[in-house]
Parts: C-alpha cells; sequence; structure tokens
C-alpha cells in the first residue's frame, strides 16, 4: 500500500516535470494568439532557445546567463516572426513553418560549426544547470505518513523553472483577463480595427505579445536543455511545441484549461513510460507498441468526443492593414 | 579541337581514377541514426576508422543519415564516386547495401550488425549476449537494493540480445534479484531520445533499481546523466563509456566495432580483404568488458575476479549463454 502511494505520487511528480515545457508553450501561444498571431513557430523558438542556452552554459558554465541566452534567442526568432506578419502583413502560418525550419537547420549547422560534436554540445557541469530544490526540512517530515511524501517529491524535487512555468498560468491568466494590456490585448485579436478607433496602435500589441510568446518559449527551451537534460541534441524539442499547441485549442485559448490539457498530455506520457514492462495482474504484460500509441489514440478520442467546439480569437492568423 | 579537349581531359580523369584504384583505398562510412558522436556504436567505428586514418594517412569521407530513407542513397552516391570500401554501420542498413552490392559488385562493403549474403560484402556480428552476461554479474554485484535496471534503444530482436544475456548474467550470480527492463522506443528516432531514456532511468530509479545497463545508443547519454544526477550507477555500451561520469558509470560493455572498422579498411589497402559473415564473440576478443582508471574504484576484487572467471568458462565453453536471436526467446 505504501508503495502503491508512493508509486501515483512519482508519477504525478514526473506528469509535472514533462508538462513543464508544454505549460511554458501553451501560455506563450496564449499571449500571441489572443492577440491575433497565429503562431504555429513554438516549436522552433523552443528548440532555438534550447540550442543557445546549452551553447552558452556550455561556455561561461553559468545557468543564469544560459537562460538569459535562451530567452534572448526565442525573442529574436519571435520578433523574425512579428516582422513578416505585423509590419510585413505575410502570411502567419508560412513564418512560423519557417521559423521551425531555420532553427531544425541552422541549430545543428551551428553545433558542428563550434562544438565539432555533429551538432551536439557537450555534456554539461551541474553549475550550468538548474538542478531540483530539496524544499527546507523535507528530509525531516519525509517519515510523516501521506503528507510527508508530497511535500518531498511532489511539492519539492523540482527545478526553479518548473515553478516558473507553474507560476506562468496564474500570472497569464491575470493578465489577459484583468489588466488593461490584456484587454487590449484581446481586442486586437477579436476586433483590431475598434482598437485603432480608439487610439491605440494595434501593431506595437501584437509586437509585445510576440515578445511576451517569445520569451516563455525561451524559458521553455533553456527547461529542455539545461534543466531537464544536460546538453543539445539534434531536434530535442520532439514535437512538444506542437503539442502545446494542441493543448492552447483544447483549452480554447484560456489559460487554466490550457494548463490542464498540458498535465493531461504529461500525464499520458509518464504513465506511458512507467507502464512499459510492468506485469498487469489479468492482462499479463502490455506491448511497448500499445503503450507509447496511447497518448495518441486518447488525444484523437478527446478532440473527437469531448472537447467542443473551439473558437479560435476572430482576427487571429489575419493581417492588420490600417485603413 | 574543340572535341580533342574533352576528349583528354575525360581521359586524364580516367586515367587518374584508375591509378587511385590501384594504389589507394578510398575508404567511406554510412553512419547509424544515432549520428557519429553518440559516444558509443557509431562513435567506435569512427573511432576505429581514426586509428586508421592516422596510421596511413588516407582519409575517409563519411555520411550520417538522419532517416532511413536515406541509406541506400548514401551507399549508391559513395559507390558511384569511386568508394571502396564502403561500411554500413547498424542492422538497418543490411539492405540498402545489400541492393547496392548488387549493382556494383567491384565495390566491397562492410556490413556491421547486419548479414548480406553477396559475394562483394563482408558481414561483421557479435556476440552481444557474452559480453552482456559479463557485466550483468558487474550489475548483481553492485546492486545494494537487490534490484537492477536495462534501458533499450529500439526494440528490435538485437537489443534484445544484449538484454536477454544481461539478464542471464544478473540471475548466474545472484538468482533473486529482480530485473526491470525499458525500451526507448519502436522507431528509429529511439536511438537518439537522451530525454526519454532519461525519463525511463529516473522511473526504474524510483522503483528501487540502483543499477541500469544502458545499450541504446546515443539515447544511453540521457540515462547516464539521470545516474549522476540520481547519485545511482550505470553501465555503457559499444565503446568504453566509462570515462563520460568517472564515479557512476560501473563498467562498459564494449563491442570492437572500432576494431571491425579498422581491420576492414586495412585488409582492402593491404589486398587480404575477405567477404563472408565473421561472428566475434569473447573468444575471438570481439566483446568485453571495460576496467581502466575512471571505474577502478567501483570495481572490488571479488567482482573482478568473478567477472573475468565467468569470462575464461564462457570461452572454454563451460557456460553457455542464451542467444536470443537464436529462437526470439529469452529461455534460459
Amino acid at each position: 500500500m505504501q508503495d502503491a502511494y508512493l508509486i501515483v505520487l512519482l508519477t504525478l511528480s514526473a506528469t509535472i516535470r514533462v508538462s513543464t515545457p508544454l505549460i511554458l508553450c501553451a501560455m506563450a501561444g496564449l499571449f500571441s494568439e489572443r492577440s491575433g498571431i497565429v503562431d504555429v513557430g513554438l516549436e522552433g523558438k523552443m528548440l532555438g532557445a534550447a540550442f543557445g542556452a546549452a551553447a552558452v552554459s556550455a561556455v561561461t558554465h553559468s545557468a543564469v546567463i544560459a537562460l538569459a541566452a535562451g530567452i534572448l534567442v526565442a525573442i529574436m526568432l519571435a520578433l523574425i516572426h512579428g516582422f513578416a506578419s505585423i509590419t510585413q502583413h505575410g502570411n502567419q502560418v508560412v513564418s512560423g513553418v519557417a521559423i521551425n525550419i531555420l532553427t531544425s537547420g541552422l541549430t545543428i549547422v551551428l553545433g558542428i560549426a563550434w562544438f565539432h560534436q555533429g551538432g551536439e554540445t557537450p555534456p554539461l557541469p551541474q553549475e550550468g544547470r538548474f538542478m531540483p530544490i530539496a524544499l527546507p526540512g523535507a528530509a525531516r517530515i519525509a517519515h510523516v505518513p501521506v503528507l510527508g511524501p508530497i511535500y518531498a517529491h511532489l511539492i519539492g524535487g523540482h527545478n526553479i523553472i518548473v515553478y516558473v512555468a507553474l507560476a506562468a498560468v496564474p500570472l497569464t491568466h491575470w493578465i489577459v483577463s484583468a489588466t488593461r494590456f490584456g484587454l487590449r490585448l484581446r481586442a486586437a485579436g477579436e476586433n483590431p480595427q475598434a482598437v485603432d478607433t480608439a487610439g491605440i496602435s494595434v501593431a506595437w500589441l501584437r509586437y509585445r505579445a510576440v515578445m511576451l510568446c517569445g520569451a516563455l518559449t525561451g524559458i521553455a527551451g533553456a527547461y529542455l536543455s539545461i534543466a531537464q537534460n544536460a546538453g543539445f541534441t539534434r531536434d530535442m524539442s520532439a514535437g512538444q511545441g506542437f503539442i502545446a499547441l494542441a493543448a492552447l485549442i483544447f483549452g480554447k485559448w484560456r489559460a487554466w484549461p490550457a494548463l490542464g490539457a498540458c498535465l493531461l498530455f504529461g500525464f499520458l506520457d509518464a504513465v506511458a513510460i512507467r507502464l512499459q514492462g510492468i506485469d498487469i495482474p489479468g492482462i499479463g504484460e502490455i506491448p511497448v507498441q500499445f503503450i507509447q500509441a496511447l497518448p495518441y489514440a486518447l488525444t484523437v478520442i478527446l478532440l473527437a468526443g469531448f472537447i467542443g467546439k473551439a473558437v479560435a480569437p476572430r482576427a487571429s492568423g489575419i493581417p492588420y492593414r490600417k485603413e | 579541337m574543340k572535341l580533342i579537349v574533352p576528349a583528354t581531359a575525360l581521359a586524364l580523369a580516367m586515367l587518374t581514377v584508375a591509378t587511385a584504384r590501384a594504389n589507394d583505398v578510398k575508404p567511406a562510412i554510412v553512419f547509424d541514426l544515432g549520428g557519429k558522436f553518440d559516444k558509443s556504436f557509431n562513435e567506435g567505428v569512427a573511432d576505429g576508422a581514426d586509428r586508421f586514418t592516422k596510421e596511413t594517412g588516407i582519409k575517409y569521407v563519411d555520411f550520417v543519415a538522419t532517416n532511413d530513407t536515406q541509406f541506400e542513397q548514401a551507399h549508391r552516391r559513395f559507390a558511384e564516386r569511386g568508394r571502396d570500401p564502403i561500411i554500413g554501420v547498424g542492422f538497418a542498413q543490411a539492405d540498402a547495401v545489400a541492393k547496392v552490392a548488387k549493382d556494383f559488385p567491384n565495390t566491397r562493403f562492410t556490413l556491421i550488425d547486419g548479414i548480406a549474403n553477396l559475394p562483394n560484402v563482408q558481414s561483421v556480428l557479435f556476440k552481444e549476449q557474452e559480453g552482456s552476461f559479463l557485466v550483468g554479474i558487474a550489475a548483481a554485484m553492485a546492486s545494494k537494493s537487490g534490484k537492477v535496471g536495462f534501458v533499450g534503444g529500439m526494440d528490435i530482436p538485437l537489443i534484445r540480445r544484449f538484454a536477454c544475456g544481461y539478464e542471464q548474467g544478473v540471475k548466474w550470480t545472484k538468482p533473486e534479484i529482480e530485473i526491470i527492463q525499458n525500451m526507448t522506443g519502436t522507431t528509429p528516432t529511439a536511438w537518439n531520445d537522451p530525454a526519454r531514456a532519461a525519463e525511463l532511468a529516473k522511473g526504474q530509479f524510483e522503483r528501487g533499481v540502483d543499477v541500469i545497463y544502458a545499450a541504446a545508443g546515443a539515447s544511453g547519454l540521457g540515462v547516464y546523466q539521470a545516474a549522476v544526477d540520481n547519485k545511482k550507477l550505470a553501465i555503457g555500451v559499444d565503446s568504453n563509456q566509462n570515462y563520460l561520469h568517472p564515479g557512476t558509470m560501473l563498467t562498459s560493455m564494449v563491442k570492437h566495432v572500432d576494431v571491425a572498422a579498422y581491420n576492414s579498411f586495412m585488409a582492402a589497402k593491404n589486398g587480404t580483404w575477405k567477404p563472408g559473415i565473421a561472428v566475434l564473440g569473447l573468444k575471438e576478443g570481439g566483446v568485453d568488458w571495460a576496467l581502466d582508471k575512471y571505474n577502478q574504484s567501483l570495481i572490488t576484487p571479488e567482482m573482478k575476479a568473478k567477472i573475468e572467471g565467468a569470462k575464461a568458462d564462457i570461452i572454454a565453453g563451460k557456460i553457455k549463454v542464451v542467444d536470443y536471436m537464436a529462437n526470439n526467446t529469452c529461455k534460459f
């Protein structure tokens, strides 16, 4: 019983670990899309930031500077997207895809040129990474039944970026729903003409939104390369940017439901990893292939049956031209 | 005049090609999806080839495939450009090598981990189960919790062979030990997914495992990092990986793909290259366990004695290690 309880806790803890980049990317996408800029380039920005953070960490051995570098790279990429889709009125999907392709190739090319290891960065030392934090007193109350393990494994034992991601959700919700900036942001995504009529610059609003989006994807990318792993590897974002985008749509472009969707995806992944090779009484060992297909199958079922209609911000994807 | 110039140039070019072929080999390597710098399987081949280059001054060209449709193209391109011999690294290239070798009967191919029965192909296989048996002994003796783990790359019979040999070594040493096995994936991307492999390793550590043997190409790096982060032990594969994290790398199951690559190039240069199938085990020095300055503090004298004893017994035939691929089961 004690064991089963611990396994459940550790699975939940892994869920949070796996969901962190999804949560950050979903919040990033939320800012961008609520302002009217479709962003399929979350994946590319995250990958670029992962490489930037790992490269700087390999040279400076400082996690904080590396994080800053990752954020900077992602903001630069976001500004490219912004320039193409806001200033030049370009097609936002094309621009986003271009960023994905660009970073997928560029990270490897720069990696080969700088580190001569086939596009990977060297393994990073501990001081160049964000390591899990043990909460004060965790060891002392670890023996307290029920609460002790929760405190040590579920609440504590994560690195700082995990807490940043969790804090980003209420913050995003508050900014978008309760501040003046958020109100204008939403208006720009629904009815930019009205914003313009009120004498507020739609372009500047949208630029601020994509920069916020860049900053958040930058943190997500840094998490991949300098917190969850110890170094950059080819295409390490592995489609998580797209999963975050799906979570955002699941959550109907709202912060709390999007968090729920991210946690669900993370939970399925964590369970899939833990179910492998375990004999389930009465069923026997489940094949690896089935377990790996589970998250995708459930996604299809949820999408088809339970989510209902997801309505995007009305002006999203449409470049705004002043009349 | 206009016609003569290109014609002479062509003749001259052909002459250079012909002389180059007579005097020199122009070796090439097509790497697997794990990449040339996986610090494991592929990098072992690269190390052997680099040694050849260092000793002879003959440079080789290489290609790192990023998906399996590129294997055939790569071999064909190298063969067309007169590259010879060409090494194909990994079981996944068997079909590609067989196809291209038929079309280029004068080009010599060396296939590592796969079989192609053609007069111009050399297939080099290893008895991974024997080396894995030895590191299984190390794992069983080093484990304090009575649980050891295995993380494989792609779920294929070859990797099950590693797992099966390991299991036999563990059970031979301590029958009561529990083994938890996981595979990183079922597609070739499983060779290069350290994040997922690390998550699998964390899951195993949480279930009480304290030694993990990874046979997963570049994905294994995630397992070794997880072992460092959780202060547990890990066992490397293919190349000697002890140096990666001294203190937590218990040992490595060394598969001498470097020797296979070196021998292929060297034999081609000396004119002694022979086609056929070679199966290299402990006896032939094809596989081994690794003991060096990076892990000597982790290997006790008793462990060393037990492993060396088992090694001698396997070579002498006193211990029979079951090969998973003989009938695709791990019964022993």
